[in-house]
């Protein structure tokens, strides 16, 4: 029977043993480090028998809060992930100088880079940012859930499904070496004909969809379910700018999705759509994929900004310094992140008056983000700070971000991009405002609203550890990168030949270190907090002193979140209610209407990932079959009625009893 | 605030069930059928202009069939979709607007720039004007 080769053919299509990466040394070392971790972490959550919780309670559930910390957790894990990839291309670049190959082969290397990108900004930065939405806007607003439920917990499973997929290339296959935008004639049938940006193209198509529902989630709920009294320009900013980066993924991903149809027809049935033939154009895909890639840009970085106005407000006790012309700022990015694109290819050949134009826009779009941070600088003026880790990080920030911003005003200068494109000077700019801004937002965010998720606050000497690795970190990883950028150092590089430029690359590995014990110590803090749980509880449900509605609720919410919906007449409403004495209600509780769980998301989450195996390595069978049971069981859960539940009035009668205990022990 | 709270306790409730009292519309029998009828009209057109070769000139169908399908849109906006300047208290129109406005800066932005790149890098010999696709 397996001598048919025929059959064998059939059953699985291209995908053959070679596929499996056995004689690579490195994956093999990889795939047993991660079988181990695995066959742990299975064990152990076999041995405190976990697994009916883990199901009933966090993998079907359909908890905005649940859902917002798996969201972080696959996040957290993918940065791991991600981070594993940076550290081994920065000790790559440092060895292989003046003969020496280092230890990764040029097409691993390739893999590496283009995985590093990929992961970053699909698999971590993204969930991480819905991650932190989905849990604190409903929260903000005060809301009891979003406005789907079900499918903000499939949206959730859709992205862990993409992730899945591209760490799955890992030991089945290759990954792209393409780069993460894989563009065209490299990404095309032709010059790369392996399944390596197959997986690419079915990772982001699946994730893509988790994203896009959820954007479209989260927007019905800031639109439509705002506590009463919350008018637009009354909503804290961090809900105003998950709205505006909502609106900016409603809008963008389908970009992205069209594009990357239109390269997989080119892939799967001969389309000539980017290729150099019969009127085909690579430099459209460029052109199309940016249209989205910009403004995924300020997907990313507009919570991030929203994360630090309420870290500023807070921490430095004082009403955010202009929160309209925040908003208005927020707003007038969301529209010009649309009319910038171009700059990501001045080089291309467009005349001069395009890159002008765009070059202009560019400059622009700079304006409404240095009146943000002067905003910030005026909240901090004459604020009473207390630097907390939030804080830290926010200010961490402001100094890498304004860097980081000048040199993107250098880049927008179409004569000047046309000496430091595609060099290392980019790179360095780049990740100067992703982790300066999207990053430590994120961490920033991670520490602030953690007691909320879990009633305990993060210790703050492993949080600041973990700041001061980051940031230092960072400089000596970037800096040098600046260097020799400007010195014509090109990009995705893995060999050298001029032994004088090594002592850079030495350096910014020495700065990859740091920042890796930088994650080390954001570990330790995890481990740390919650064995020193009881010294850290925050029983008040208000550690911080703020100022929106999420800290008005227990720490962890209930999970009804509010048991009446708050009245909102102010902006910072929950330091409204703390100033005029608003006492809790405490009685005349009412049975509460919530959705019920539900295990479609899981079952459609592993469908596509079935599905999207099964593209990758043409086994037509299997993907029409799981292309089929994914329509069957949608359709199949529109006739499930059984949705909802009624929380009992006595159940809610006891969690707010149980409050009020606790709120009185504190006193 | 608790003697409001109840009141506003079926806000959550409002959007789970299936009241409708401020979110779009309804259509009627008849405002289907006109929809399905303008629909019908707005196909045929096009498939009569391309199969029959009514007209000399491919780059007039083209538009006439491109402007035919912008208001198949419209049509499928109005009737189908019950979209007016009202429905959910104009989020609906701003968000159609802000749509508009986007796809314009795409397809006008992608068509100036792939203009230009055409312009200035594809220098041709007649020759190969000739064997253009």
């Amino acid at each position: 029977m397996f001598s048919d080769p025929d059959l064998l053919k059939f059953v699985f299509g291209r995908l053959t043993l070679e596929a499996i990466p056995y004689h690579e040394p490195i994956l093999v070392a990889t795939f047993l480090a991660v079988a181990i971790g695995g066959i742990a972490l299975v064990g152990l959550i076999t041995y405190y028998r976990f697994w009916g919780t883990l199901w009933r309670d966090w993998l079907t559930s359909v908890d905005h809060k649940k859902i917002g910390i798996m969201y972080v957790i696959l996040a957290l894990v993918m940065l791991l992930r991600g981070f594993a990839d940076a550290i081994m291309m920065r000790l790559q670049q440092a060895m292989a100088f003046g003969g020496a190959e280092g230890y990764l082969p040029p097409h691993h290397y390739d893999q590496i880079f283009t995985a590093h990108g990929v992961i970053m900004i699909f698999f971590m930065a993204m969930p991480f940012v819905t991650g932190l939405m989905n849990f604190v806007v409903p929260l903000q607003i005060g809301a009891r859930d979003v406005s789907f439920p079900f499918l903000n917990n499939f949206s959730f499973w859709m992205t862990t499904a993409g992730a899945i997929i591209i760490m799955m290339s890992l030991f089945v296959g290759e990954f792209a070496r393409t780069g993460w935008l894989a563009y065209p004639p490299l990404s095309g049938a032709d010059y790369s004909p392996g399944v390596g940006v197959d997986y690419y193209i079915w990772g982001l198509q699946v994730a893509g969809i988790g994203t896009t529902l959820s954007g479209i989630n989260l927007i019905a709920t800031i639109v439509k379910m705002r506590a009463p009294g919350m008018t637009m320009m009354k909503m804290p900013v961090f809900t105003w700018t998950s709205l505006c980066t909502n609106v900016l993924i409603v809008a963008t991903f389908p970009v992205l999705t069209a594009t990357l149809a239109l390269l997989s027809l080119d892939r799967y049935v001969g389309t000539n759509f980017f290729t150099n033939d019969l009127g085909g154009n690579p430099m459209m895909y460029v052109n199309l994929i940016w249209i989205w890639g910009h403004p995924e840009v300020y997907i990313l970085v507009l919570p991030a900004f929203g994360i630090f106005s309420e870290v500023v407000a807070t921490f430095c006790g004082k009403r955010l310094f202009g929160y309209a012309s925040m908003v208005y700022a927020t707003v007038v990015i969301t529209i010009l992140s649309y009319i910038v694109w171009l700059h990501h290819f001045f080089t291309m050949g467009s005349g001069a008056s395009v890159n002008a134009f765009f070059g202009i826009t560019t400059m622009i779009i700079s304006i409404p983000t240095g009146a943000k941070m002067f905003n910030w600088l005026f909240t901090m003026y004459r604020g009473r700070i207390r630097y907390e880790v939030p804080m830290l990080w926010t200010v961490g920030f402001m100094v890498t971000f304004v860097i980081g911003g000048m040199t993107g005003v250098l880049l927008a200068v179409p004569p000047a991009d046309f000496v430091l494109h595609n060099s290392l000077f980019l790179i360095a700019h780049f990740h100067n405002v992703i982790i300066g801004g999207v990053v430590f937002g994120l961490m920033a965010g991670v520490v602030y609203w953690f007691p909320k998720a879990f009633g305990f606050r993060l210790d703050p000497f492993w949080g600041k550890m973990s700041f001061w690795f980051w940031l230092i970190g960072f400089y000596f990883a970037f800096m040098p990168l600046y260097v020799l950028g400007l010195m014509g150092v090109t990009r995705r590089v893995s060999q050298f030949d001029d032994p004088s430029l090594q002592i850079w690359f030495v350096i910014a590995a020495f700065g990859a270190f740091l920042i890796a014990l930088g994650i080390l110590s954001m570990l330790i803090q995890l481990v740390v907090s919650f064995i020193k749980r009881e010294e850290l509880r925050d029983r008040t449900g208000d550690p911080w002193d703020a100022r929106t509605l999420e800290w008005s609720t227990s720490s962890p919410p209930p999970d009804y979140n509010f048991a009446f919906t708050p009245v909102v007449h102010d902006q910072d409403s929950w330091w409204d209610m703390k100033k005029r004495g608003h006492s809790r209600p405490l009685g005349g509780f009412k049975p509460i209407h919530m959705p019920k769980n539900t295990g479609t998301g899981v079952i459609l989450g592993a469908a596509s990932v079935v599905f999207a195996f099964a593209m990758v390595w043409y086994m037509w069978w299997l993907a029409g079959l799981s292309f089929l049971a994914m329509v069957a069981i949608a359709i199949g859960h529109t006739f499930n009625y059984d949705r909802d539940f009624y929380i009992p009035a006595e159940v809610v009668v006891e969690t707010e009893g149980k409050r009020t205990e606790m709120l009185a022990s504190e006193v | 605030m608790s003697t409001q709270a109840p009141s506003h306790e079926d806000a959550f409730e409002a959007h789970h069930g299936h009241s409708h009292g401020h979110g779009a519309g309804h259509g009627t029998l008849k405002s289907y059928v006109t929809g399905f009828i303008l629909s019908v009209i707005l196909t045929a057109i096009p498939f009569w202009l391309v199969m029959a070769d009514v007209l000399d000139s491919p780059v007039l169908t083209a538009i006439i069939v491109m402007a035919l399908g912008a208001i198949q849109i419209v049509v499928h906006m109005i009737f189908f979709l019950h979209m007016n300047t009202r429905s959910e208290g104009g989020w609906t129109m701003m968000a159609l607007i802000f749509t508009i406005v986007l796809v314009a800066i795409a397809l006008s932005g992608s068509i100036w720039v792939m203009h230009h790149l055409n312009v200035n890098m594809m220098p041709m010999s007649p020759q190969m004007m000739k064997n253009m696709p």
